[in-house]
Parts: structure tokens; C-alpha cells; sequence
């Protein structure tokens, strides 16, 4: 919303200077979003007087001048045809900014003669277009003055208005508020009733009250539609309207000085009566501008008996539309149905400075003032003669009655205001306020004191006493609001479920792993979507903002594996990215799950003069997941290992970490297909870790961890290596072993893999290092032997293999 | 010069000039071995007459001792010198690189959200969660926002098909649903904050389609806004790290919340360079405002008998004006040498008692 200083002041009476208002206006909530002032860019600029004016001795084109500052005579040249001696002119002496270059003026030399100044024009101070000279001043202008007390600047001003303030969207409820802020005095307006002098020859019928409650129509005519006098056309150019013609003109100004939507006919044109009715489907109209439009029957038109005329509260028609031509002219004062003009809006995409305050809700109670107001400018402007008002409908129910309790503001803001104060707020705002003492809700209090409010019709936003509440805030200031701190208890409750506090501990234990946090969107691209399982299931939205965010991911993998490829475009080496957020199962809410996803590219490191560059593998994968089940709190030993994993992942080179039937963690080289499908040329390990389904730790009764048991005997190692199939998977023959001899056994470690010669096809040796640990004496060779024994025994048979000689 | 006198100064010169380990090991075996010199000289002994044997062997066991010492000292200088020798020859180029290392980096999302998370906690807030797909009730309804309410179009929703029965679920435009599962689910008094991911249909320079809101929700008997203002001024100080940063209540309008306000925080703007604390300007950093009666009657609480307040905090905002980074845009696109930039070490986890943040 925009409005200049001057308009301001048509509607408060006020001596409050634009820093003033400025600050009351955000404090009110009508955030300030700009305000252009052409005169703080004028300060060092005065009056100068051209005492002087001669021929330059080297050029035709200038001529120097001798200029009066009010403070001695100096000399400028000056290359514009219309400086002449005993003009008043803008001088500008060396060191002021000039607004248009942003530079300060320095003394010059012009071909030879010393200029001490510059007279400007207009163009130069960001004051106008016109170029064809130095600005000329009236002659009464006193030299040495100010330019800013000479000429009259209009500051413009744009503030942000919420949608619950349709009122302010006129600069009257503007001016309402800072008056009620204090800031000066709501001017009357007086409205005088316009006697017709003949009765309209077109009359209104509703056919729906809902979308239309009233129309108040006027027939004016033998008026002449040219351009509008000069100060409504500044008026509306200030504010970046475009004047078109006086009777349209009239429509913005009304539009935004009283937030009151018009219309004007060229009644010429229009075909026997009005009436106002809901479209037929398919019915059409040519808008103005040159808009084609499709109606449909949830939309409000009004029709003569040729078709519809306007998209009502929209958008007008072309074919009845004012032109320089028009000599009579229907003026259309109505109010329709905020929610129909809304929807009607959006599903054409049609914005109008109508369509803007009808949806937020026009003054119900000012449609017949509004007319008489309406055809005094029109008389005032163009000319012609008034008919009778057609007036169809009624004004609507809009009166509520609100109880405002003694004491409510308190409890709710915080604030102390005496409540006479609020009475006078809330009358300055409007309202109507009587105090009285009644009994309110559960007659706990008895009879309290009370203000019955009844808000003005402009303004449907109060509808109950904590709107109320809020007016007073607001209206009071809340600054005014003295912050107290929130009482707590003396010593804070854990804040984090057990669940939350772990993603804590996962996130920090992948990023010391040397993976890189990142966040991606939640949505990815349909191809992408069915490469991760999502072919079946996929949830698409129904209004992307493209189609590379078109599906909910189905994982976390693609993004990453994308932002991968990107990274590696930019020649960045080896990315290891990991994120943790949500994966989407389904439509419904809930059907989420948080997943910890990380993946790995190309190589694990750099080349190194000690360390042989490798590609990344399924076992980086495997560690990443690893560190994530720990760090959620898994014990390493009692998660099982399996092969294989969904289409996603390479099909022998993937596994997955299962606690019983219920799969907790993905992870492995990512398939090439993907990889290809999804540009990559390099290969990518990657893993998937379920939060949600590793089980949270048992609570125990005390933190304090058990007795640790060190044995004050030497643990011992002892090496064998299997002859087996090489189908035999390492963990089952690692954990035979160890479940040989629970008690000395404390771990299996598998060192070496052995395929080749020596080895027969089919078959792979298996060397595991075994740890004993003795704890009630030192073991003999007997002791070894048999655990050994063990061992060896229970190896083969596990795993049908043999001890390798 | 005596015989013995002369095998004295030959032996300890043989032990002092040997070269090497070898050698004077060699000298140990020629004097002391079996068949070395000076053991011969006490097999000499036995033919001696005992007046003659106790004198000589005293002066021959005084020469043993002496050689004896002098080979062990040889032998300490000698070892002293090879391992010398050995440091020498194993020396290394200190300035090559050590192996390859990886550094992990959290997020700024993740790291502003614990901070903000740590902040609360002290005020006594748990930590509630919601789903990002949302229905209609939780995401507007619920919210005195009811359909065809203008306050929707300032959310441009991303919607899903139509359901069987009609209806149309959402991705969740703020966090405020948080709010109306926590009050179906719990009763007052309630103190959570509720960090997520958010969705809104807009995506230019300043706006992405998916971004993150800490939402905040106290309910109970007595708080009011001056309350809120308390917790907020509090919060940013604490989060901006501060002491005197201005805070300022403006009103505004939110559907969900009346009075409805929007905080800004002082900054100043001298020499191009943003700094938050005392100045000129304003920087708005969330929006706030007593819990609306309709939403409270939504969740089956009385309004008569509770009140509290709600705010939201966008999450990348504060980031961005904490750590001073420039565009949006940039976080969510997982370009490393951003991540590697504006992110945190693993280690570095925000405390209020240690500092939230280096």
C-alpha cells in the first residue's frame, strides 16, 4: 500500500514530521516497507540568482554566468539555452552530492574558464524527465534559501499491510490509526447526499444474495471522460498508478483513499438492465486489457441482457468499458462475496487493486456514501447530471457486541493500561464503548467492570475480546510490554527423548568418520524415485515446483549420490557425504522414516607417497554403517551380517545388518546401472542405517557400569587357518570357533584370505587369530592344546572344511 | 719398566684404540679370554711359591680389574657412537605429508538447530517432533485458518493428489502443527520446541522449497507476553552470543496467534558490514504472538482457564545472520567446499556452560 505525505494529510490533521510517522506506523503494525523522500537528497542545494549572463569567449554553446548565493557572487558556466540574466535557479556549490550521478560536485575548468558551481535541472535531482534547461524558480524565490523550503516535496510512502487490516488498504484507516496512536486528528468527512434528477433508465436486479448482498448503481450522463486535472493525475503517479482517464481515475483514487472498489460502465453500451448472478460454465468474457476469460458458475458476474459485463470485484469487461468517448456512464457501488472473488482470482491468475480489497472484506456499511461520494467527483470532474440511486439488496449484518473485562489486557500482555485509555483507544479506532459492571462467564468474580465494544463496520477483524486485546497492544505500543523472564524450575528436565539424543551421537560419529553433513531436499526426480525402490509406491506431489522436486524420496541415497556427481564436476576429489533425515514410505502422515544415509565416491583417499590410492568398497560402506549402529547404541556383536541388499546396491557386493528378522542397516557398492542412470562414472559405496528400528537401550536403575574383570593372567594368541569352501561365508566360521570354548575364548579375529595356488578351485583358506584369556591360572600346554582342539573340531564342522596343514 | 707394568699399557691401549664393537671385543678375548694374556698370567701363578703367589696375584687381579673397566667404558663409548650413527642414517624428511585423514563437517542446520535446542533446554522446553506430510486439520484448520481464509494464500502449499474421500494431504508449511499434536496429545502445562523441515511452493533468491522452523509453544495458567518477550530477548542474546542486542516486538498478524508480533533484532550497518547488536537498523528474525483462543478450542483446552504463547524461528535465517552467510540457496545444494566452509567440527558440540559456539 502507498500513499504520499500530502494524502496523508488530507484525512490527519497533524504536525508530526515523517520520522514521526514513519515510527508510529511500524510500531502500529503497519510495517514501513519504504519511503521515498526526493528532498533528503537536496540538502546544500539553495536558491541562486543569475545577476550576469555573458558568452563564453571559446565556445557558442555556453555561457558564463555570474550567480548571485546569497552570500557572494561566483561563476559558473553553463551550457543551457534558457540561462539568462535575472533568473532564479537550483545551484549546487562544489561538495554536494548531485542525486542522479551520486557524486560529489568538484570545481571545474570548461575550456579554459573556472566554473564555481552548477545550476541544475530537474532531471538532475531525481525530480522529473524534463530536460530542456536549468529548472527555473519563481521569481519570488529568496536567494540563498534552501531548494527543500522553496519547492514542496511529497514524500511517498509504502507500508506492508496484513491480511486481517482490509481497512487500511484506503489511506483514511491509515490516518485512523496514527490518530488513534497520537498522532494527530481524523479530519471529518463529510459525505452530502446527491439528489437524482431523473430516475435510472437501468435498473439492478441480485439474483444471489450471498455473492452479492447489495449494488447501489447511478446513472450519470452528458459527462465529458477527458484526462483528470493534474493533481489527481500526480496523485495516482505518485503511487506508481498509471492515469488513464478521469471517470477510471476516479475508481483508483476512491480505490485507495477509502479502500473502496468501484466500477464505472460506459452505459452506452450496456444492453437493458443489470443483473448480478453466478456465471454459467463456459460463459465468457473479454476483460479490460484484452484478457479472454472462461467463467465458470462459482464465479459473481454482473450481465445486462447481452452476457456478463464485468468478472464482478475483478476485473471489468472491454465491451463496456469507459473511453474518451463516453458520455454516460453507470457507477457500480457493490459488495460480493469475499471468498467467490478469491477463488475466482486465483483460478484465472487475475490480480486487481479490487479483487486485493474485496477478498480482504470492503466496509459493509459504506456503499450508498460511497455512491454520493463517487458521483461528487465524477460531477466535479466530468461534468453531467446525476440519476436516482438503484439500490438492490440490503446492507448486510455486520454489528457484533464484544465484552472487554477489566484486567484482561494485564493478564494477556502483560501490560498495565488504565481503562479509560483503552476506552479511548478502542473509540479512536471506531468502536462505539460504553462502560458498564456485569457478571461474566462463571460469576466467579462476581460482578466485574467491563467495556461493551461494538467495532465500526470497517472493521470485521474484531469479532472477540482478544481482538480487542490486541488493539490496545498494538495501539499502546509493545515496547511498552516489559519482558519477564519465563519462571523455570530450578533445574531443567532432560529435553531430548532417547531417540533424539542418539541422532545427536550418530550424526557426530559419521562426520568424525570423515563424512561430510549435508542437507538435501526432501524431493527428487521421478527417475530417480523409481531407481530407489519407489516404482510401485511413488508420492508425487501435485503441484512440484519442477520435475526434478517432483516425488518424495523414497530414500536418502539419490540425493547424495546426485550431489556427488555435482562435486565431482566441479573437480572436487572423492566426496563422502552423509545426511540424516526423512525417507517417505508413503502418503499418509507418519509414513516417514528417519534414516541415517551416507555414501562414498571414487577413491578412499588420495594418492599418498605411503599409502596406495584404492577405490572406495563395500567395507567402507560396512564401517560407516557400523559406526552408525554403535553410535545409536548396537552392540557390534549382536547385529547379524548378511548379503545382499535391495536393486539399489550392487548384487554381490552389499549386505545388510539384521537383528533378528528386522533389517536395521543397508550398505554396499551402489549398482552401475544406477550409477550410469544417474550420470556417474565413478563408483560409489553407500549405506542406509534405520534409526527407527534400533531398539532404544533398556533403561537401567544406575549408570554406574559393572565391575570391570581384569585378569591378572596373560591373554594368548594362538593362528589357524581353514581349508573351505568357498561358498562358507567368514562370520560362521569365525563364530564356530568362538563359541568352541565360551569360557577362555574372548575373540576370533579373521586376518587372511587366501585364494590361489595351492588352494584348490572351488575353495579358500581362512586364517583366524584366536584370543585366549585365562582367568583363574596360567595355561599349560595342555590347556592350549585342547582348546585348540576345540577349535578345530568345531570349525569343520561348521563349515565341512579342514585345518590347513 | 717391568714385564708386567708393559702388558698394563699394552692391553689398555689395545681397549681404548679399538675402533669398533668387533674389535674390542676382540681385545676382550686376546686379554681376558681363556687363552688371553692376562688369564695366562694367573695360570702362572699355580707354580709360584705362596709367599710370591699372594703378592703377585694381588698386583694381577688389581691389572684384570683395571682392563675389565677399561673395556666396559670402550663399550659404552663405542655403543654411544653406532647408535649416533644408526639416528643419523635413519633420519626423514619431517615435512612430507602425514597419511591421508578425512574431516567430517556438521551442517550449519544441524549445528544452529542444537544450539537453539541447548538454549531451550535450559528454559525447561523439551523437544517435540510432527511428520513433514501433514492433513488439513494440522496444517490450517486447526490453526484458525479455515479454508478460503486469505492468510492461505501466504502459503504457497505443496499439495498431494486427492484421497479417496476428497481430502488432500500437504507437506507442512511451518512447524505450528507441531503445536496442535502436542495439545491433542498432552496436557498444560506445556513447554516444547519443535525444530523440522518445512516446505513452501516458492523458490527465487531468498526463498527455497524446503527450509527448517524451530516452532516454540508454552502453555499453561499465567504466562503472558510479557513472558514471551522475556524468553525471546533471552533467546537471542543467548543464540547471537550478545549481551545487549536490542530486541523489538512489532505487531503483526498471524492467524494462529493474537497479539501477533514480529521481532527485530538492533544490528548496525556501518562500513557495509553487518553487525548485530546495538545500532541503527533492525533485523526481523521471527514471528511470535499469544495462542490464539480458536486454536487452543481446537485442542480441546479452555481458554478461559489457558494461555501461553507460540513463535517460530527460521532456522536458516538466524544461521545466516550468526555466521554470515550470503545466500540460501547455497545450503541445500551439498557443495563440499561450502560444507567445508560454513560447517563444524564433529567435536564441537554447543553448550550453554562451554559457549555455544567458538
Amino acid at each position: 500500500m502507498k500513499f504520499t505525505l500530502s494524502w496523508l494529510k488530507e484525512h490527519l490533521d497533524t504536525d508530526a514530521s515523517l520520522e514521526q510517522i514513519d515510527h508510529a506506523l511500524t510500531a502500529l503494525g503497519l510495517e514501513v516497507e519504504g519511503i521515498v523522500d526526493p528532498a533528503s537528497q537536496l540538502a546544500g542545494f539553495i536558491v541562486g540568482h543569475v545577476v550576469e549572463a555573458g558568452k563564453h569567449p571559446d565556445a557558442d554553446r555556453l555561457q558564463v554566468c555570474k550567480v548571485d548565493t546569497g552570500n557572494g557572487i561566483i561563476q559558473v558556466v553553463c551550457g543551457a539555452p534558457n540561462a539568462r540574466a535575472g533568473l532564479k535557479v537550483i545551484l549546487a556549490q562544489p561538495g554536494v552530492v548531485i542525486p542522479v550521478t551520486g557524486e560529489a560536485l568538484k570545481k571545474g575548468n570548461v575550456r579554459g574558464v573556472e566554473s564555481q558551481g552548477m545550476m541544475c535541472s530537474y532531471r538532475e535531482l531525481n525530480l522529473g524527465e524534463d530536460h530542456d534547461g536549468i529548472a527555473e524558480l519563481a521569481a519570488d524565490a529568496v536567494t540563498g534559501t534552501p531548494i527543500t523550503q522553496v519547492l514542496l516535496f511529497d514524500p511517498m510512502i509504502e507500508i506492508a499491510i496484513t491480511p486481517n487490516r482490509a481497512d487500511c488498504l484506503g489511506v483514511r484507516g491509515v490516518a485512523r490509526d496514527l490518530a488513534a496512536k497520537g498522532l494527530g486528528v481524523l479530519k471529518p468527512m463529510p459525505i452530502a447526499v446527491l439528489k437524482g434528477a431523473f430516475s435510472s433508465p437501468i435498473a439492478v436486479s441480485i439474483e444471489d444474495t450471498t455473492a452479492c448482498p447489495q449494488f447501489v448503481g447511478r446513472l450519470i450522463k452528458g459527462v465529458k471522460n477527458g484526462e483528470s486535472p493534474d493533481w489527481l493525475k500526480e496523485r495516482l503517479s505518485a503511487i506508481g498508478l498509471r492515469p488513464i482517464s478521469a471517470l477510471v481515475d476516479i475508481t483508483n483514487l476512491v480505490s485507495y483513499d477509502l479502500a473502496r472498489p468501484l466500477h464505472v460502465f460506459d452505459a452506452a453500451k450496456v444492453t437493458g438492465d443489470i443483473s448480478v448472478r453466478l456465471s454459467k460454465d463456459g460463459e465468457t468474457l473479454a476483460g479490460l486489457g484484452g484478457r479472454s476469460l472462461t467463467l465458470d458458475s462459482s464465479m459473481i458476474v454482473v450481465a445486462d441482457q447481452a452476457g456478463p459485463i464485468s468478472l464482478a470485484g475483478v476485473l471489468g469487461g472491454e465491451s463496456t468499458g469507459c473511453t474518451e468517448t463516453t458520455t454516460d456512464v453507470f457507477l457500480e457501488v457493490a459488495l460480493f462475496d469475499p471468498l467467490r472473488i478469491a477463488a475466482a482470482g486465483r483460478k484465472l491468475d487475475l490480480l486487481s487493486d479490487a479483487r486485493y480489497r474485496f477478498e480482504r472484506g470492503v466496509d459493509p456499511a459504506f456503499v450508498v456514501e460511497a455512491a454520493h461520494h463517487a458521483t461528487k467527483l465524477i460531477l466535479d470532474l466530468c461534468g453531467g447530471e446525476a440519476s436516482d440511486l438503484v439500490i438492490a439488496g440490503a446492507e448486510p449484518h455486520w454489528r457484533t457486541d464484544i465484552t472487554l473485562r477489566l484486567g484482561r489486557v494485564e493478564q494477556v500482555v502483560g501490560m498495565s493500561v488504565p481503562f479509560q485509555r483503552q476506552q479511548q483507544i478502542l473509540e479512536d479506532l471506531g468502536c462505539t464503548v460504553a462502560e458498564q459492571a456485569m457478571v461474566v462467564g462463571n460469576s466467579e468474580y462476581g460482578m466485574i467492570e467491563v467495556l461493551k465494544v461494538t467495532p465500526p463496520s470497517w472493521r470485521a477483524d474484531l469479532k472477540a475480546e482478544h481482538d480487542l486485546v490486541e488493539e490496545v497492544a498494538r495501539v499502546e505500543g509493545m515496547d511498552a510490554i516489559v519482558a519477564v523472564p519465563l519462571p523455570r524450575q530450578p533445574s531443567p528436565p532432560s529435553v531430548l527423548t532417547p531417540s533424539q539424543r542418539r541422532v545427536g551421537w550418530v550424526r557426530r560419529h559419521l562426520a568424525a568418520r570423515g563424512l561430510i553433513e549435508a542437507v538435501t531436499f526432501s524431493f527428487l526426480p521421478r527417475a530417480h524415485a523409481a531407481l530407489f525402490g519407489a516404482a510401485e509406491n511413488p508420492i508425487a506431489l501435485a503441484n512440484p515446483i519442477s520435475t526434478d522436486l517432483e516425488m518424495m524420496r523414497p530414500s536418502v541415497l539419490p540425493n547424495l549420490v546426485a550431489a556427488a556427481g555435482r562435486n565431482l564436476d566441479r573437480g572436487l576429489a572423492d566426496p563422502a557425504l552423509f545426511e540424516i533425515g526423512a525417507q517417505f514410505d508413503g502418503p499418509e502422515p507418519g509414513q516417514q522414516r528417519l534414516i541415517a544415509a551416507g555414501i562414498r565416491a571414487d577413491g578412499a583417499g588420495p594418492r599418498h607417497w605411503q599409502v596406495k590410492r584404492r577405490p572406495v568398497d563395500v567395507f567402507d560402506a560396512k564401517a560407516d554403517a557400523l559406526t552408525a549402529l554403535s553410535a545409536a547404541g548396537l552392540a557390534p556383536d549382536s547385529v547379524q551380517v548378511a548379503a545382499g541388499a535391495p536393486s539399489w546396491y550392487h548384487p554381490g557386493r552389499s549386505g545388510q545388518f539384521k537383528l533378528g528378522n528386522k533389517v536395521v542397516a543397508l550398505f554396499g557398492e551402489l549398482h552401475p546401472k544406477v550409477l550410469t542412470a544417474l550420470g556417474i562414472a565413478v563408483p560409489v559405496v553407500g549405506f542406509e542405517v534405520f534409526l527407527d528400528e534400533v531398539p532404544l537401550p533398556k533403561v537401567k536403575a544406575t549408570k554406574a557400569r559393572p565391575a570391570l574383570k581384569a585378569s591378572a593372567f596373560q591373554p594368548v594368541e594362538r593362528d589357524f587357518a581353514f581349508l573351505v569352501d568357498a561358498a562358507i561365508t567368514a562370520d560362521s566360521l569365525a563364530r564356530a570357533a568362538k563359541g568352541s570354548d565360551k569360557a577362555l575364548i574372548v575373540d576370533v579375529r579373521v586376518f587372511d584370505l587366501y585364494v590361489g595356488p595351492g588352494v584348490d578351485e572351488g575353495k579358500k583358506s581362512v586364517a583366524i587369530a584366536v584370543t585366549l584369556q585365562p582367568v583363574a591360572k596360567t595355561l599349560t600346554d595342555q590347556d592350549i592344546e585342547a582348546v585348540s582342539k576345540a577349535v578345530v573340531d568345531a570349525v569343520v564342522k561348521a563349515t565341512g572344511g579342514q585345518l590347513r596343514g | 719398566m717391568d714385564s708386567l707394568e708393559t702388558l698394563r699399557a699394552l692391553a689398555l691401549a689395545q681397549v681404548e684404540q679399538a675402533p669398533s664393537l668387533e674389535a674390542l671385543e676382540a681385545a676382550r678375548v686376546a686379554l681376558l679370554g681363556k687363552k688371553g694374556s692376562i688369564s695366562g698370567l694367573m695360570t702362572s701363578l699355580g707354580a709360584m711359591a705362596p709367599e710370591e703367589r699372594k703378592e703377585a696375584g694381588a698386583r694381577f687381579n688389581v691389572l684384570k680389574d683395571e682392563v675389565a673397566q677399561a673395556l666396559s667404558a670402550r663399550k659404552t663409548q663405542l655403543e654411544a657412537g653406532a647408535l649416533d650413527e644408526r639416528l643419523a642414517r635413519e633420519t626423514v624428511d619431517v615435512t612430507l605429508p602425514i597419511r591421508p585423514e578425512r574431516q567430517g563437517r556438521i551442517h550449519p542446520i544441524s549445528q544452529v538447530m542444537e544450539e537453539i535446542v541447548t538454549i531451550f533446554a535450559q528454559m525447561g522446553f523439551v523437544v517435540a517432533e510432527g511428520p513433514d506430510i501433514e492433513d488439513d486439520f494440522h496444517n490450517f484448520t486447526a490453526l484458525n485458518i479455515p479454508p478460503e481464509h486469505p492468510a492461505r494464500q501466504m502459503h504457497d502449499t505443496f499439495y498431494f493428489d486427492e484421497r479417496p474421500d476428497g481430502t488432500r494431504h500437504l507437506l507442512r508449511t511451518h512447524t505450528s502443527p507441531v503445536q496442535i499434536r502436542t495439545m491433542l496429545s498432552s496436557a498444560p502445562p506445556i513447554r516444547i520446541i519443535a525444530p523440522g523441515r518445512t516446505y513452501r511452493c516458492d523458490s527465487d533468491m531468498t526463498h527455497t522449497p524446503m527450509f527448517h522452523q524451530v516452532e516454540g509453544l508454552v502453555i499453561d495458567k499465567s504466562t503472558h507476553m510479557g513472558h514471551l518477550k522475556g524468553c525471546l530477548t533471552e533467546f537471542v542474546r543467548a543464540f547471537f552470543q550478545v549481551d545487549d542486542v536490542p530486541v523489538r516486538f512489532r505487531p503483526s498478524f498471524f492467524p494462529f496467534t493474537e497479539p501477533s508480533a514480529e521481532v527485530d533484532i538492533g544490528c548496525s550497518r556501518e562500513g557495509g558490514e553487518l553487525k548485530i547488536g546495538k545500532g541503527k537498523g533492525w533485523l526481523e528474525i521471527l514471528g511470535c504472538g499469544m495462542v490464539h483462543p480458536n486454536v487452543l478450542k481446537s485442542c480441546n483446552i479452555d481458554p478461559e482457564i489457558y494461555q501461553g504463547f507460540a513463535f517460530g524461528v527460521g532456522v536458516e535465517r538466524v544461521a545466516m545472520l550468526k555466521y554470515g552467510i550470503p545466500d540460501l540457496r547455497t545450503f541445500f545444494d551439498a557443495d563440499i567446499r561450502w560444507l567445508e566452509h560454513y560447517g563444524f567440527q564433529p567435536g564441537d558440540v554447543p553448550t550453554q556452560s562451554g559457549g555455544l559456539s567458538r
